[in-house]
């Protein structure tokens, strides 16, 4: 204590300016933070997720492709090089006996062994066939169908020949055609996840939103779905389109019985996420309000996980493609003039293909990659869900 | 618990109706009877068609009837055992079918067995050794198993099998025994075959496994008994096993409803592929000439198996897991 008592202490008043947010300075980036949209922090948190990131990129790049695929691919989709049946794949070199000359191929030599009847090709060193780049070819085609054209990024030289994964046994070539088969193969399972979603959301949303005897109803009816084999129903199914359908209408047909399986899934993460929702504060205020059912529904309770939705159609896709390429490597599903990885692969579907022409199993690297990067970006659009975590 | 076994046995009843008014629609569903088809085809071929042998089918399948006695005949039938008559085969769907369902059985049940015990060790792995580059390792190898389409590991299998053991290629016995009576030798020939369609089907059920078995065992590692067990001295194995096992474990059981279906899928494709004497190979056949009864038949069967799986796992669960109360009120 001090030693004299009736000394009062000196008042202070500090000069300096008086800023009342000294004690909680925000930096910039918490400012940006705070106030970023809830897609916004979405965005940043999948941006961390390096493997869905780049398979979303690889994702796209796909689709350009398929969009483009008249460019793409060096042949059209329904040429016929009958000098080069079962030819295997030319690997493009860069360097000719120590000289570069750029990416070329070399071209083939044929003869038929006549012990076993095999067409047999060796690469002859001879023959450089130097890859031409935004080129135009004999290989005519309608670009969607639409304008005709001639230019493709990659064409064979000249007199050449340019099978980078080889043909199959009437001489088509198999990257081309891959190319081709990936419109049908890649929008597939969009479709399907369109019309699972649709119906998802719908009867998800009035089990969940009502509960009692439609919340009964509609989870009896996903159990029952749940409880066929999906594979042999969804065979059956797509057994039943009329053969008369054009090949168009057998592709929609297909995406629609696959949309229509689907569903059940997707119903029950809705019903049990609006099963709590519907507690919440905001709903009932919606409802006193006096808002009908569906915008209830539409406008406040779905929204608020339309991101998990989102993330749980992502996973959906590659099991829809997988599906396809299945059913119709059985023959089941889409058939010849239409061409998508599974029916590419319905060729190599006995075990003489593996041995023999082992390339005719190549379409399935693409289903293999689009199948993982859906899974990936899955995952990636989940954890990103969730922003605030 | 008798209780509930009868409540759920109970229950199962509606479920299977609806299944068989659902697969009785596919069947019904293509224009005209098989009957129609038949003489359509024979007439085609300039045959002569046996008109008393057409009425007979057609009164003893009462397809003279309306639909809704014919599916009561259909469904009585079923109860009886009677499948239908497959009209491709000309023969009862019971006699089309007989040892092709026991394979099937074998298969599936073959497979399962090969998803758990492949899933057990490797989910238990990764979840405790989290981020080691054994997770990664296996966590990369089941995204492959998921990614990749059964078939083709079938075709590339089926032909390791064949260079390096020289098991025959396709079918699940040696050809000598096919159609033979059931005897040790055949037994043992199925069991040298059975490997391969065993192994590509259980992968991929094995991948979904190994994840949830992992998310479950790390969320309950975390949990604070198992710090107080740390705390108590148990050694690291004992505290895995007796406490959070027991729990992560729950999904093996429940979701026999959802790897059974998966794996009957499966099934078909890599039966088809491997020329497996399975229901898969026979199913294709009879959709692709719209056999529908003997489709149907195979349908019906199958679900049935998913429906008394789910009842068994079900029964299982409320056996092992004392959290699950019997008829209990709505879980929300």
């Amino acid at each position: 204590m001090t030693s004299n008592p009736n000394k009062s202490l000196e008042h202070f008043v500090s000069s300096a300016d008086f800023d009342p947010q000294t004690v909680s300075k925000l930096t910039p980036q918490q400012e940006r933070y705070y106030t970023a949209s809830q897609w916004q922090i979405m965005w940043w948190k999948f941006r961390k997720h390096k493997l869905a990131l780049y398979s979303g990129i690889i994702l796209v790049c796909m689709y350009i492709v398929a969009l483009l695929a008249e460019l793409v691919a060096p042949y059209s989709l329904h040429n016929r090089e009958i000098d080069h049946i079962y030819a295997p794949p030319q690997v493009v070199h860069l360097f000719h006996e120590g000289d570069f000359i750029g990416p070329f191929v070399y071209g083939f030599d044929y003869q038929l062994n006549m012990e076993n009847l095999k067409r047999e090709y060796t690469p002859n060193p001879a023959k450089i066939q130097k890859l031409q780049f935004f080129c135009q070819s004999e290989q005519d085609y309608e670009f969607w169908g639409l304008i005709e054209g001639n230019f493709h990024f990659i064409c064979p030289d000249e007199g050449g020949t340019l099978f980078l994964w080889g043909t199959d046994r009437l001489g088509r070539d198999v990257f081309s055609r891959i190319i081709y088969g990936s419109r049908i193969s890649l929008t597939i399972g969009l479709i399907g996840v369109t019309i699972s979603f649709v119906l998802g959301t719908f009867f998800g949303g009035l089990a969940g939103y009502f509960g009692g005897i439609v919340d009964n109803l509609v989870l009896r009816a996903v159990e029952i779905l749940k409880s066929f084999p999906s594979l042999p129903l969804f065979m059956t199914l797509s057994a039943l389109l009329p053969v008369t359908w054009s090949p168009l209408g057998v592709f929609f047909g297909i995406s629609i019985i696959q949309g229509f399986l689907d569903w059940p899934g997707l119903a029950r993460a809705v019903r049990s996420k609006l099963l709590s929702l519907r507690e919440e504060d905001f709903t009932t205020a919606a409802q006193l309000m006096g808002a009908s059912h569906a915008r209830v529904i539409g406008r406040h309770l779905l929204p608020s996980f339309s991101s998990h939705l989102i993330a749980s159609a992502t996973l959906a896709v590659p099991m829809m493609i997988l599906g396809e390429t299945s059913l119709s490597f059985l023959g089941l599903g889409l058939r010849a003039p239409i061409t998508s990885w599974g029916v590419l692969l319905n060729e190599a579907q006995n075990i003489n293909s593996v041995v023999l022409y082992p390339w005719l199993l190549l379409p399935v690297q693409p289903v293999i990659l689009v199948v993982l990067c859906y899974n990936f970006l899955g995952d990636g659009l989940r954890d990103a869900a969730d922003p605030y975590k | 618990m008798l209780g509930y076994i009868i409540n759920r046995l109970l229950a199962m009843i509606p479920t299977l109706l609806v299944i068989s008014v659902i697969i009785f629609t596919l069947i019904q569903l293509p224009p005209g009877d098989f009957l129609e088809t038949q003489i359509a085809e024979m007439q085609a071929q300039g045959e002569n068609v046996d008109q008393a042998k057409i009425e007979y089918l057609r009164q003893e399948y009462g397809l003279d009837k309306p639909v809704y006695l014919q599916y009561l005949s259909w469904v009585t039938g079923l109860l009886q055992g009677d499948l239908g008559y497959s009209f491709e085969h000309e023969l009862p769907v019971t006699e089309v079918i007989g040892d092709r369902i026991t394979l099937t059985i074998i298969l599936a049940f073959a497979a399962t067995l090969f998803t758990y015990v492949m899933s057990f060790p490797i989910g238990i792995y990764t979840a405790v050794k989290q981020y080691s580059l054994g997770d990664y390792v296996f966590s990369f190898v089941g995204f492959i198993g998921l990614a990749t389409p059964n078939f083709l590991l079938a075709l590339i299998l089926l032909y390791f099998a064949n260079v390096w053991f020289g098991t025959s290629i396709g079918g699940l016995m040696d050809p000598q025994y096919i159609g033979q009576p059931w005897s040790l030798d055949k037994l043992l020939s199925v069991l040298e075959h059975l490997w391969v369609p065993v192994v590509v089907i259980g992968t991929s059920g094995t991948a979904g496994m190994i994840r949830r078995l992992r998310a479950n065992m790390l969320d309950e590692l975390q949990k604070q008994y198992v710090i107080t067990a740390k705390a108590k001295g148990l050694s690291p194995l004992k505290i895995l096993i007796k406490y959070p096992l027991r729990l992560a474990i729950n999904p093996f059981i429940a979701d026999i409803g959802s790897i059974l279906p998966d794996l009957l899928s499966g099934s078909v494709l890599v039966a088809v592929v491997m020329g497996l004497e399975t229901t898969g190979p026979m199913l294709v056949n009879a959709l692709l000439s719209q056999d529908m009864y003997l489709a149907g038949s195979f349908l019906i069967i199958e679900s049935s198996l998913v429906v008394l799986g789910v009842f068994l796992s079900d029964l299982i669960l409320a056996a092992i897991d004392p959290r699950i109360r019997l008829g209990g009120g709505a879980v929300k």
